[in-house]
C-alpha cells in the first residue's frame, strides 16, 4: 500500500511522460488552433459585425441594423454580380465536370504515354489565375488574339468577340477557368477509377454488358464520393474567383462581369464603403455554407449508417 | 569588456549624430518613369536639408494598394509622415483626426498668397491646412494628331458641333476619330467633360459638388448621357478595358484622330519625341474653353511623436511648394505648378496654356474639381456615378432619360 503513495523516481518519470504523451498533441496543435480561430472565424464575426454599422473608409460601430443589407438588395451591380456567379458557377462546374469525367475514362484505357498526357493536363492547374486571365485576356481580345489571327488567315467574316460584348462577357470567364479546372477534375477521377475494384468490372464483362453500360451503370456511381469532393472544391472556385475577373476584364466592359468577391473589394477598399462590402462578403459566406451544410450533413450521415 | 565599451562609444557617438536630422517617409504611388524622376528629386531636395529620407512606394492600381497599406498602418498607430491623399479623402483623414497641423508653415511659406483659394480650400481641414498640393492636372483635354486631321480634312473642334463634324470627317476618312479606353474611370473622365461642356461650370459644380437633385434630372444631363451615347460610334469596338496609355498610343500612331483625356496624356506623347504644337496638339475639351476640370495631388502630413520627425515633415512641405520642385516635378509629370507666380517659361506650350487657363478660371466659376479623379465628391460617390456611367455606356440600348434618373437614385442611395 505504502508503495503507491511514495512513488519511486522511476514512477514520477513514467507518469510525467505519460503527461506529455497525452498532452504534445495537443500543445503542437494549439498554435495553429489557435491561428484558425482568431485568424478565421474572430474575423467573421468582426465582418458580421461591421456589416451592421456604417463603416466607411475605417471601421466604425455605428450600428444601422440591416440598413446595409437592404442597401444591397437595390444595388443593380450587386444583382449582377450574382447573376453572373449564378451563369459562371453552374456552367463552369457542369462542363468542368464533363470533360474531366471523359477525359478520365478515356485515359483510364491504359493508353501509351499514360503519364506524359496527364501532366499535359494537369498543367494548366499549376498555372495562377493571374496568368490564365491574362493569357486568355490576350487570346479572346478581338484586336490580338485568336479573332486577328483567324481574319488575318483570310477568314475575313470571322468574328469572335465575346470578351468585349456585355451580355457574352461571362462566357469568356468560364472557357478560361474550365480550360484551368478540368484537368484537376480529371485527376480527381482517375484516381477514383484507378480505386475500382478491377474484378467488378470483370464480372460484370463476363455477364455480357458493353464498355460504355459498365462505366455508367457501375463504375461512376460508385464514384459519388468523389463526385461530391470535385463538386465543392469547383464550387468553392466558383465563389471565391476574383483574380481570374481581375486579370482578364477587371469586371468590364462596365461592370458586365462583375462577381461577388470583385464587388466586395471594390467596396471595401477603393469606394470606402465598408459595411456595403461586409455585408456582401457576409452573403458569400452564407452562399458557401448553403452548399456545405447539406454536404456535410448527407457526408456524415452516411458515415454513421456504415 | 573592451568590445562592449567601444560599442557603447560608438552608440554615444552615433546617437546624436542620428537625432540632428528627422526621418520622412513618404507613402506614394509614383513609380512610373517620368514619376519616379518627379519623387526622386523631392527626395534629393529634402535630403539636401539634412533629413533622411525613407521611401515608401507601394505600386499599382491608381493608389488603391497604397491606400489599403496606410490604413492598416494608420489603425496600428504608425503611420507615415506624408502620404499622397487628395480631394475629399483629405477630410476623411482629418475627421479621424490623423492629421498634422501645417498653420505655422504655411503663415511662413505665405501660402494664402501663393495657391488659389479653391485649391486651399481643398489643403484645409477645419480651417487649419493639412496637406500640401504637389500639382495641378488639367481633365479636360482634347489630344488631336494633327496629321491625322489633315488626311481627313478635318478641323481642331472648338464646340461639340464641330467635335462631331471632325469625328464624322475622321471615321469617313477610315480613322477611328476617337481612341478610348472602355474602363470605369476613363467612362467618367469623358462623361464629365459632356457635363462640363453642356451643362457648364456652375451646374456642373451643382450636380457633382452639391449633388443637387433637380440638376442630376434636368434635360442638360440627359443631353450630356446622349452625347455619350452618341461617342460610341466614334470609337472602336474592342475598347473594352484598355488602358487609357495605350488609347494614348493609337493616336501617336496615327490610327486614331483624337482622345479625350487629362494632360498625364502628355508623358506618352514626351515619351514619344513629340513635340506639343507641332506633332501633337492640345485643346481644351470643345465647349470647355473657360473651364478648368482640375485633379490636385497633394502630400497629407500625419500627426508624428518625434520632434525631429516632425521638424522634417514640416520641411517636407516647404520644399513641395519650392519653385526649383515645382518645376522638375511638373516637367517630368505632366502637370502644372500649383503656384501661380511659378514662372512658365521653361514649359512647353501646352502647360504654358493650362497655366494662363487656370488662372483665368480660378478668378471665376470656372475652376471645378473632377469628379472622374476624386476631387469632387467622395470615393462613394463617385463609384456610384462610375457605375452608372459605364453600365449605360456599354449597354447599346440605354435610354438617357432612364440614365439620369439612374444617376441621382444611385447618388442619392450611397449617401
Amino acid at each position: 500500500m505504502s508503495s503507491v503513495a511514495v512513488p519511486t523516481p522511476k514512477a514520477v518519470h513514467r507518469s510525467s511522460m505519460d503527461w506529455l504523451q497525452a498532452w504534445l498533441p495537443k500543445l503542437v496543435l494549439a498554435p495553429s488552433v489557435v491561428i484558425v480561430l482568431v485568424g478565421f472565424y474572430a474575423y467573421i464575426l468582426w465582418t458580421l459585425l461591421l456589416s451592421f454599422t456604417n463603416s466607411r473608409f475605417m471601421p466604425s460601430y455605428k450600428w444601422v441594423g440591416l440598413d446595409q443589407y437592404l442597401r444591397l438588395m437595390e444595388n443593380d451591380r450587386w444583382w449582377v454580380a450574382s447573376q453572373n456567379l449564378l451563369v459562371f458557377g453552374g456552367l463552369f462546374i457542369a462542363i468542368s465536370l464533363l470533360i474531366g469525367v471523359v477525359l478520365a475514362v478515356l485515359l483510364d484505357q491504359r493508353i501509351r504515354q499514360e503519364g506524359a498526357i496527364r501532366t499535359i493536363y494537369l498543367y494548366p492547374m499549376a498555372l495562377s489565375m493571374i496568368v490564365t486571365g491574362t493569357a486568355w485576356q490576350w487570346l479572346l481580345n478581338p484586336g490580338l488574339g485568336l479573332d486577328k489571327l483567324l481574319r488575318d488567315w483570310g477568314w475575313e467574316g470571322f468574328r469572335f468577340d465575346w470578351l468585349v460584348d456585355p451580355d457574352r462577357v461571362v462566357y469568356c470567364l468560364v472557357i478560361a477557368a474550365v480550360w484551368q479546372a478540368s484537368g484537376f477534375v480529371m485527376a480527381l477521377f482517375l484516381a477514383g477509377l484507378r480505386g475500382v475494384d478491377q474484378s467488378i468490372i470483370r464480372a460484370a464483362q463476363v455477364d455480357g454488358a458493353s464498355l460504355p453500360t459498365i462505366y455508367l451503370r457501375i463504375v461512376l456511381p460508385s464514384l459519388r464520393p468523389v463526385f461530391f469532393s470535385a463538386l465543392m472544391i469547383l464550387a468553392h472556385i466558383a465563389i471565391k474567383s476574383f483574380d481570374l475577373v481581375a486579370a482578364m476584364t477587371a469586371g468590364g466592359p462596365g461592370y458586365a462581369s462583375d462577381l461577388p468577391a470583385m464587388f466586395m473589394y471594390t467596396h471595401t477598399f477603393t469606394r470606402g464603403q465598408m459595411g456595403l462590402g461586409a455585408a456582401s462578403a457576409m452573403l458569400m459566406l452564407a452562399a458557401i455554407l448553403a452548399i456545405l451544410v447539406p454536404y456535410l450533413y448527407s457526408e456524415l450521415r452516411t458515415k454513421r449508417h456504415e | 569588456m573592451k568590445a562592449i565599451h567601444r560599442l557603447a562609444l560608438a552608440v554615444s557617438l552615433a546617437l546624436p549624430l542620428s537625432a540632428l536630422a528627422g526621418e520622412v517617409e513618404v507613402l506614394h504611388w509614383w513609380t512610373s518613369g517620368g514619376e519616379k524622376r518627379a519623387a526622386d528629386t523631392l527626395r534629393r531636395l529634402v535630403e539636401e536639408k539634412g533629413h533622411t529620407w525613407k521611401d515608401f512606394a507601394v505600386a499599382g492600381g491608381g493608389g488603391e494598394a497604397a491606400m489599403t497599406v496606410l490604413k492598416t498602418r494608420a489603425v496600428s498607430g504608425n503611420p507615415p509622415s506624408a502620404a499622397q491623399i487628395k480631394g475629399p479623402d483629405i477630410q476623411e483623414w482629418g475627421e479621424l483626426g490623423l492629421l498634422a497641423n501645417l498653420d505655422n508653415v504655411a503663415e511662413q511659406g505665405k501660402w494664402e498668397e501663393l495657391l488659389p483659394k479653391q485649391v486651399a480650400k481643398v489643403m484645409q481641414y477645419d480651417d487649419s491646412y493639412v496637406a500640401v498640393p504637389v500639382n495641378v492636372h488639367r481633365v479636360n483635354w482634347l489630344w488631336i494628331n494633327p496629321e491625322v486631321f489633315e488626311k481627313a480634312g478635318a478641323k481642331p473642334p472648338k464646340t461639340l458641333d464641330e467635335f462631331w463634324a471632325a469625328a464624322d470627317k475622321l471615321k469617313a476618312a477610315g480613322f477611328i476619330p476617337v481612341a478610348h479606353g472602355g474602363q470605369p474611370w476613363q467612362d467618367g473622365t469623358v462623361f464629365e467633360d459632356f457635363v462640363l461642356s453642356i451643362l457648364g461650370p456652375e451646374d456642373y459644380h451643382k450636380a457633382f459638388v452639391e449633388l443637387d437633385e433637380e440638376v442630376l434630372t434636368s434635360d442638360k444631363m440627359v443631353q450630356a448621357f446622349a452625347a455619350l451615347k452618341k461617342l460610341r460610334e466614334y470609337i472602336d469596338p474592342d475598347a473594352a478595358g484598355r488602358d487609357w496609355n495605350r488609347a494614348t498610343g493609337m493616336v501617336i500612331d496615327g490610327k486614331a484622330g483624337m482622345q479625350i483625356m487629362g494632360d498625364w496624356a502628355k508623358s506618352e506623347w514626351t515619351a514619344a519625341n513629340k513635340v506639343a504644337g507641332k506633332d501633337y496638339l492640345c485643346v481644351p475639351f470643345p465647349g470647355t474653353q473657360g473651364s478648368f476640370a482640375y485633379n490636385i495631388d497633394s502630400l497629407a502630413m500625419f500627426k508624428l511623436n518625434d520632434e525631429e520627425n516632425r521638424k522634417a515633415q514640416e520641411d517636407l512641405a516647404r520644399t513641395v511648394l519650392e519653385p526649383e520642385f515645382q518645376q522638375v516635378f511638373n516637367q517630368n509629370k505632366g502637370s502644372i505648378p500649383v503656384r501661380l507666380d511659378q514662372d512658365m517659361s521653361e514649359f512647353d506650350s501646352c502647360a504654358q496654356q493650362s497655366m494662363a487657363d487656370f488662372k483665368e478660371a480660378a478668378k471665376g466659376e470656372g475652376l471645378q474639381p473632377s469628379l472622374a479623379h476624386g476631387m469632387a465628391a467622395s470615393s462613394y460617390v463617385q463609384g456610384a456615378v462610375f457605375d452608372v456611367v459605364t453600365n449605360f455606356f456599354n449597354d447599346p440600348e440605354a435610354d438617357p432619360k432612364q440614365a439620369a434618373k439612374q444617376l441621382a437614385a444611385a447618388i442619392q442611395a450611397v449617401q
